[in-house]
């Protein structure tokens, strides 16, 4: 069973507490599933108290580079789960702190009686809201120890009470239960020590000492709290709302609505509920708005104008620079860590999203730039090419590739698609960092750390293998111990080993460079407060930037002593590197850079251009923070965001994407299911996570292809295309409109505007709604005027069935346009067979006649396919997981080597296979020669490596037990 | 919606659980308190204190040990869920609570049959008492929406001599609002 659990979430302590003194087999999780990749968060459980949720911020990081957590990259941290959470073996997931106490107690035979049930229930009814308003006044609110303490009198009066009438030593009785860990995980963060509480309570003072002083309590304490005292607590704390003391309020992930925000609707209910869904059509036809009759007047004035009425296309010069007098958008999407593969929440988070606007853009005539690229540098590529037996570039050509390849599938219209390992890359940060030096924006630091001498170099956290501390588990990694989870300052591993040639490496101090972030506060604050007046920041993006901001800006080391990454240019630092955070946004500037040399009328020039920047909301900060602060220090009249575009997180059906356990759908498998790329991209934008989290399921991507995309859009076009070729010999009949006719015109003409009004806010997924309702609105139109009947009627009915194909067929014109930025090869299926000019092909505020009477439409076919039940079953089975395909969890002891090649590369098959075969054969002879044991060992372990690379390869889920054989003596 | 048909918390609706369970009536209890907490005075000592302790304990009088889980994990989980009746049920007041609480129970009951699974449960039976004047309250529509709490409720209310003397909540069968996705 696995243990959730959140360092700083005070409920942590009593669950921790209770494994311990039950002595349960649990595995911990600290702080949400790790080594997960970071797009997800758990399944809806229903909340129990303000502490419940972990915050969405991460707390600033700060300090010397040996204390960066273990998620390496900053990114990877935020998942907000519910915690504490125990899932138990069989699926089952205890949600309540107190239900998991009692289940490690329950588990070890101990029955709960009348006096513990009791017990729990008080704490649960009682105690725990007042020990949470208590704790929260001292924390946040700084009121003193024994202030926040009196508010407790009466509940610790009762304690007493009852543990010195009964005279037992325990809560319910002469032994330790469940019902005293409950109670002292509550208490402990509020009293600390049993000095706090008043001397006459005694037989309270002495059984909150006893419990403190507990094994179990005291391990918990220590993990929970101790490190940092509870400054965990508090910086948890604040996130949260506080304490109503009457009941605890159900806290979703959506942060609080900041007064006067733009993208957001209003209507408190849709926000939390994760399975709210726009109101279709139908429902809303009773609250539909009457339409005026200028309206109606002006949407078939507008119709009558006709394509003329239309701008003209226009085509930028290539490479795209800013044009003087136009509206200049620069549109990037996050860059993508180069050695993952993407999964669907990395496409709709950011490339897909991206996409979508800037084809917008285009058919808006907007002078439009989107540039993308791989984000190359840092330990983990160098940690991976050590694996793969390649060099750090080799691995970023092969994966560059790869992510090249799946944004190609999908159709992302990048105008150049570049990567951070260039020339151009050093150049740029190196004159920014030259500039921040000059300006006195950097300081310089001394950190220990542990350096290799064999190797001649400081080890990053990755690098260095040792005892843990804690734990004394003997392959703890640098940053983090594997078995009891617990983070790990490198410097204080025992027997530490170099990972590379397994020397002993010492401890040296090493000098390295801090961005002075409280320094630039002072230009952060103005620009930011001129940025957020003018442009579109999504809701998180204003908030997790407002909370880096509140908990205090902290100098951010910018070094690493690494080989692979941008080099400093500066005596004393010439063998380390830029951190990949001060780096990787400068990739930006770079890759464009590497697409026109005149880059720098995109980049430093902000009186021109509108920069546009899109990602899932854990890159916020080093984009509204850190980069425009380097930037702003630097002092060149850089280009700083404009509009700040954060996704929320895509779940997978239930869970999350999880490479390690194989569920999901990753880009490179996308094309193998069958399915268009235009489907997918459909379906995920249709889901976009969009102010609040959504899930991916297989299920509803059936329901929403065969209701919204073949019943609704397609069955309009084709029926639309079809009446033009059947009844009219494919040439548009003359229309004589009536007002009928007119009031559909206006009613179009309302949801056109609308879908501009949500583009140019950048809401893609509610303008999605808008095509879709065109489209409705013409199925009822053609359902209500029957023209396959009135062609076959009197003269007036067959002008009348004319006027309504021919209207029909316009929408479905305009349709084609719409959905260009959502389903580029769909519309242009529909351009081509209704042969729309190009010159139409353009977006305006107006639905005009664009295919006027005597126009010839071509060939109509179907555009979508309908999902069978059977198909999308078989995949959601092939997608569910517990095939490990790929890179084992972070937290497993022995990181195998990783594979990317999908399961059934026969080519890797058959080579492993020989491989397995010739290490069997070297292991059975050192065995037959009796060779030292160790030896054995050592090569045992080559073989089971060997067996677990061929299962992974197979498809198969490795069994291959961990070799334990080093271990031994 | 009329006082008389609503288990008042606390001890009448421990008299309901207790005629439920084919208890002998004489127990006499008391209430503690703003919250009005249920007190099963007893002979000896100062009783016990509580709904759910009260409760379990009934079921144990009652040797209907069944009702409180078998296994350590099922236990468990009716342990979790008379908790959240006691402290989320008990303590929503505002409309949004409620319609939390319906949302979150919705969402447990999706692939279950009652809140613990494949068993009824003295979860069950407590639950369905305190939710009872909220599900009275409820538009069809609403209950459409809430399609799992609205199984689970009409088939804990027809389980034999849990409804006793409340009203009847009325389900029905074919859904009107079909465009919910």
């Amino acid at each position: 069973m696995r243990l959730r659990v959140a360092a700083g979430g005070p409920a942590a302590l009593k669950v921790l507490a209770a494994a311990g003194a039950a002595a349960a087999p649990v595995r911990l999780v600290w702080g949400g599933p790790l080594g997960e990749t970071a797009a997800a968060v758990a399944a809806p459980l229903p909340g129990r108290e303000p502490v419940a949720p972990t915050p969405v911020i991460p707390a600033p990081q700060q300090g010397p580079p040996g204390l960066l957590p273990p998620a390496e990259r900053p990114l990877a941290q935020l998942s907000p789960t519910w915690v504490p959470a125990l899932e138990l073996d069989s699926g089952t997931v205890l949600f309540s702190p107190n239900a998991i106490c009692q289940f490690f107690f329950l588990a070890r035979g101990e029955e709960p009686t009348d006096l513990t049930n009791q017990w729990l229930e008080w704490e649960a009814t009682e105690l725990q809201p007042a020990a949470s308003a208590a704790l929260y006044a001292q924390l946040v609110h700084g009121k003193k120890g024994l202030e926040a303490v009196e508010a407790l009198g009466k509940l610790l009066a009762h304690i007493e009470q009852n543990l010195s009438r009964r005279g037992t030593a325990y809560l319910a009785g002469d032994a330790k239960s469940v019902a005293d860990v409950v109670v002292w995980g509550t208490l402990f963060p509020v009293l600390q020590d049993e000095t706090s509480l008043p001397s006459e309570m005694q037989a309270l003072r002495t059984w909150f000492q006893s419990m403190t002083l507990s094994e179990a309590c005291r391990k918990a304490a220590d993990s929970v709290l101790m490190p940092k005292a509870l400054l965990e607590f508090k910086s948890y704390l604040q996130k949260q709302p506080p304490p109503c003391l009457a009941m605890e309020r159900a806290t979703s992930n959506e942060p609080e609505p900041w007064p006067g925000m733009g993208p957001r609707g209003a209507g408190g209910d849709r926000h939390t509920d994760p399975h709210w869904d726009p109101p279709s059509p139908q429902e809303e036809e009773g609250s539909e708005r009457a339409l005026t009759e200028e309206e109606i007047t002006a949407a078939a004035d507008a119709w009558a104008r006709g394509a003329a009425a239309l701008p003209k296309p226009w085509q930028p010069q290539k490479p795209v620079l800013p044009v003087e007098g136009m509206r200049n958008v620069l549109i990037t999407s996050a860059l993508p860590y180069v050695n993952n593969v993407p999964h669907l929440g990395n496409i709709i988070g950011c490339v897909l999203s991206a996409d979508t606007f800037a084809r917008y853009c285009r058919l808006r005539n907007w002078n439009t730039l989107y540039v993308c690229g791989t984000d190359e540098y840092g330990t983990a590529t160098e940690t991976k090419a050590v694996e793969e037996g390649l060099t750090p570039q080799e691995i970023c050509n092969k994966y560059n590739a790869i992510h090249a390849d799946i944004y190609r599938w999908f159709d992302i219209s990048f105008d150049y698609f570049g990567r951070t390992t260039t020339p151009y890359q050093t150049m740029i940060a190196q004159d920014i960092f030259q500039r921040l030096l000059d300006r006195g924006f950097l300081l310089q630091d001394t950190v220990e750390q542990l350096r290799c001498e064999d190797c001649q170099r400081f080890l990053a956290d990755r690098f260095v293998e040792g005892t843990c501390p804690f734990c004394s588990y003997e392959e703890a990694r640098g940053d983090q111990c594997d078995k009891c989870g617990k983070l790990i300052n490198a410097v204080e591993l025992k027997n530490p080993q170099c990972k590379l040639c397994r020397g002993v490496p010492v401890v040296k101090p090493t000098q390295h460079l801090f961005l002075d972030l409280p320094k630039l506060e002072e230009r952060l604050e103005p620009w930011l407060e001129q940025s957020w007046g003018t442009g579109d920041w999504t809701a998180n993006a204003r908030y997790i930037t407002r909370s880096w901001i509140r908990d205090g800006l902290k100098p951010r080391c910018i070094t690493r002593d690494l080989k692979w990454g941008t080099p400093v240019p500066l005596d004393g630092f010439r063998d380390k590197v830029f951190y990949v955070w001060f780096d990787a946004p400068i990739g930006y500037l770079s890759i464009t850079a590497n697409y026109t040399d005149q880059w720098e009328r995109w980049w430093k020039n902000p009186q021109q251009v509108e920069l546009y920047n899109f990602m899932a909301k854990d890159n916020v900060p080093f984009h509204s923070v850190i980069f425009p602060c380097s930037l702003l220090g630097a002092d060149d009249n850089y280009t700083l965001v404009n509009h700040l575009i954060a996704t929320e997180y895509l779940n997978y059906e239930d869970g999350k994407f999880s490479k390690s356990r194989g569920v999901g759908v990753f880009g490179d498998m996308a094309k193998d299911t069958g399915i268009p790329a235009d489907i997918w991209r459909f379906y995920l934008l249709y889901l976009r996570p969009e102010g609040q989290d959504s899930a991916f399921s297989w299920s509803d991507l059936m329901l929403k292809n065969n209701s919204e995309l073949l019943n609704n859009l397609g069955n309009f076009i084709n029926r639309a295309g079809m009446f033009v070729c059947k009844f009219f010999g494919g040439t548009v009949p003359n229309m004589v409109l009536t007002p009928d006719d007119k009031r559909l015109l206006a009613r179009v003409t309302l949801e056109l505007r609308q879908y501009h009004q949500l583009l140019e806010k950048v809401r893609i997924r509610d303008a999605l709604r808008c095509i879709l309702s065109i489209s409705r609105h013409g199925n009822q139109y053609i359902q209500v005027n029957e023209p396959w009947k009135r062609i076959k009627g009197n003269e007036k009915d067959r002008q009348h069935a004319g006027t309504v194909t021919g209207v029909a067929v316009n929408m479905a014109s305009m349709l084609a346009v719409l959905l260009q930025p959502y389903m580029p090869s769909v519309s242009s299926a529909i351009q081509g067979q209704l042969c729309i000019p190009p010159h139409c092909f353009v977006l305006s505020h107006d639905f005009t006649c664009t295919l006027p009477p005597g126009h010839r439409v071509g060939t109509v076919s179907p555009l979508f396919q309908k999902l069978e039940n059977d198909q999308v079953e078989a995949l959601r089975k092939q997608f569910r997981g517990g095939q490990a395909k790929q890179t084992p969890p972070a937290s497993e002891p022995t990181p195998a080597p990783v594979t990317l090649t999908a399961p059934g590369d026969p080519q890797l098959i058959h080579e492993l296979t020989e491989e397995v075969a010739k290490q069997g054969n070297h292991v059975r002879q050192l065995k037959a020669n009796k060779a030292e044991k160790a030896q054995v060992d050592t090569e045992v372990a080559k073989l089971l490596e060997l067996k677990k690379q061929l299962a992974l390869a197979e498809g198969k889920s490795p069994e291959v037990p961990v070799p334990k054989g080093k271990r031994k003596k | 919606m009329a006082a008389a048909a609503r288990p008042g918390t606390g001890a009448e609706e421990l008299a309901l659980l207790e005629k439920l369970l084919g208890l002998p009536k004489g127990n006499k209890y008391g209430v503690q308190g703003e919250r009005k907490v249920p007190v099963l005075q007893t002979n000896n000592g100062p009783g016990l204190t509580g709904l759910m302790t009260i409760a379990a304990h009934l079921v144990k009088q009652a040797k209907k040990d069944q009702l409180l889980g078998s296994t350590a994990e099922e236990k468990a989980v009716v342990q979790q869920w008379l908790e959240y009746r006691v402290t989320r049920v008990d303590g929503g007041s505002s409309k949004e609570d409620v319609r939390i609480i319906l949302k979150d129970l919705n969402i447990h009951l999706e692939d279950k049959v009652y809140l613990a699974g494949n068993i009824f449960t003295l979860a069950d039976i407590l639950m369905y008492y305190g939710l009872h004047h909220v599900m009275v309250d409820l538009t069809v529509q609403e209950k459409e929406k809430y399609l799992n709490v609205s199984r689970w409720f009409n088939h804990i209310q027809h389980y034999p001599g849990v409804r006793q003397h409340l009203s009847n909540v009325i389900f029905i069968k074919n859904r009107l609002y079909t465009n919910g996705h």
